[in-house]
């Protein structure tokens, strides 16, 4: 190029070249565009068939019902469908693993960002991640046939099934996501902030939960409710290991389902199409999607709030 | 008067490379001392030595003495949280806790555990800082509501309010505009009656305005140190000299 400067050649490309670069350009712009709008419509698509059969369903079922009736029992006669069971399952089993996740993948946050040294940082972070990495029916299985002994040595009256060690196991899958966000949270805050305190006679300890964690408590926050979040839509472990009775209970040693429970076990069953049955988890689906869109919601709320607060 | 620090043959490092040589120099209690030299020649390392901040950088080493009251504070038996709550400090850019103004003041007291009546000592501290006026009306906003040089006031006051001995200033009014500037610079007259004060500057006017004794650093060493007019009339040193009239810096 330079050389050719320098002979004072002519660098002008010809106009066909140009016009053929631009129609190459503006194919590509295209198909980046297709890779794009292949998730979205596919979301589009999701959504349009959850709300065509749940409308079917309803159809059939009261809205008054779905939502207010205590007994969940598509499957059998008299049949029942009270959402309440389901949900409460599924609330069951996000509380249980939040207590798990919470404590552990917090505690682990703070040891990275404010205690280990960069190499074990290096070590330890990715390790932890790859926890998320492992496929879930692993952990379903892993709860079935190792947790649930386990906790039967101790604990009596456990079922074989039950929501506790489901609730172990969602919990473990789930710490990746609070520890390694909220880890994130935590060095985002200035270093300023923490030689402030310590500057005022502040211990790491007191450092670490009075400066760092409030000032990046909104980044927790949402660290935990997406978390939570995976918990609710989680539904190989559920299946696996929790059982598949629905029931109004917050008893954790008791057999329960989860709202995927339920629509893992009528997808494999031989439910016949069209049915009542049938609709059924499109309507668990459709509630399903409405709690977890509105946790990532709330979870997205909760972080743009944060960012703004630190901008002030 | 007597000496609020003695610093013997003080070196530091950072990792390979050195930072300050053979640092030996008395600051004393209750007057202001200012560092000044260009960036880069180690002043705020060596304000950094006297609260042991850099214990908290890994790869930082420090040899020698740093005589807190007659005790080499690097001693092993010295607690370094007992050191910095002795010796507050105010940073360069103004770092307020995204807390309420209140709580960015009661943070010391409270983390020491101080039982008086933290009301009364918030309003003590920043009356101290001059910004009592300017907040009494909102002591539980967001202390990031607070103009730039109001920040750096509250700082102060947070820094007052365990009640140390020494103030460690690392260049506090670079953020701020003259206004700011100028009432920061009253204060630290001010305070200096009940407080050492140890204030790093690359602003040699600020030194001359504040100042009772200045040291002037070059290059990790202590070139000059000694009564502020004196050193600005009549710098022994050459380089002391170039430096004040502006040579280089």
């Amino acid at each position: 190029m330079a050389n050719a400067v320098a002979e004072g050649r002519d660098l002008r490309v010809s106009p066909r070249w140009r016009d053929a670069q631009k129609r190459r350009e503006r194919w590509i712009a295209r198909l980046l565009l297709l890779a794009g709008l292949v998730s979205v419509l596919t979301t589009v698509g999701i959504v349009l068939t959850l709300t065509v059969d749940t409308v079917q369903f309803f159809q059939q079922v009261s809205l008054w019902e779905f939502l207010t009736d205590d007994k969940w029992t598509p499957l059998f006669t008299p049949k029942h469908f009270g959402i309440l069971p389901l949900l409460n399952g599924t609330f069951l089993v996000a509380v249980g693993s939040a207590l798990v996740a919470v404590p552990l993948g917090l505690g682990s946050a703070i040891y990275l960002s404010e205690y280990a040294s960069d190499r074990v940082r290096r070590v330890v972070k990715p390790l932890l991640e790859i926890l998320a990495g492992i496929p879930t029916v692993v952990y379903g299985y892993f709860a079935l046939t190792y947790i649930t002994p386990l906790l039967r040595r101790y604990i009596e009256n456990l079922e074989v099934f039950n929501a506790l060690s489901a609730c172990i196991a969602v919990g473990v899958m789930i710490i990746p996501t609070v520890s390694s966000l909220s880890e994130d949270a935590m060095v985002a805050v200035p270093r300023s902030l923490r030689e402030a305190a310590y500057a005022l006679g502040a211990t790491r300890l007191e450092v670490a939960l009075k400066v760092v964690v409030p000032a990046a408590f909104s980044g927790i926050v949402a660290a935990i409710i997406l978390a939570v979040s995976r918990a609710v839509g989680e539904s190989m472990i559920v299946a696996l290991a929790a059982g598949s009775t629905p029931k109004l209970t917050l008893n954790p040693l008791e057999s329960i389902q989860t709202m995927t429970g339920f629509i893992v076990q009528v997808s494999q069953g031989d439910v016949g199409y069209g049915t009542v049955e049938y609709y059924s988890i499109y309507a668990v689906g459709m509630a399903l999607f409405l709690v977890t869109l509105a946790m990532n919601l709330f979870a997205r709320w909760v972080v743009r709030r944060y960012q703004e607060g630190v901008r002030a | 008067m007597g000496n609020a620090f003695e610093i013997r043959n003080l070196n530091v490092y950072y990792g390979q490379h050195q930072v300050l040589y053979d640092v030996n120099m008395n600051i004393r209690e209750r007057a202001v001392t200012a560092i000044i030299g260009p960036s880069g020649c180690g002043k705020s390392t060596l304000l950094r030595c006297l609260n042991r901040m850099h214990d908290l950088q890994p790869g930082v080493r420090v040899t020698g003495e740093v005589r807190f009251k007659g005790r080499n504070i690097y001693d092993d038996d010295v607690d370094p949280m007992e050191i910095r709550y002795r010796i507050g400090m105010v940073f360069q850019k103004p770092n307020p806790f995204p807390k309420s103004i209140f709580e960015n003041v009661a943070f010391g007291p409270r983390i020491n555990g101080y039982r008086g009546n933290l009301n009364e000592l918030v309003e003590r501290c920043l009356r101290q800082a001059a910004l009592w006026d300017e907040v009494k009306d909102r002591l539980h906003a967001s202390a990031l509501s607070l103009s730039g040089g109001q920040q750096q006031r509250l700082c102060l006051a947070r820094a007052l309010a365990v009640e140390p001995e020494v103030i460690l200033m690392d260049e506090p009014a670079s953020a701020l505009d003259p206004i700011s500037t100028a009432k920061l610079e009253d204060l630290i007259l001010e305070l200096k009656s009940r407080y050492t004060i140890v204030l790093v500057t690359h602003n040699m006017q600020q030194a001359g305005r504040v100042a009772d004794e200045t040291a002037f650093f070059l290059n990790g060493r202590l070139i000059e140190m000694g009564p502020t007019r004196e050193m600005f009339a009549n710098p022994r040193e050459k380089k002391t000299e170039e430096y004040l009239t502006g040579r280089f810096g």
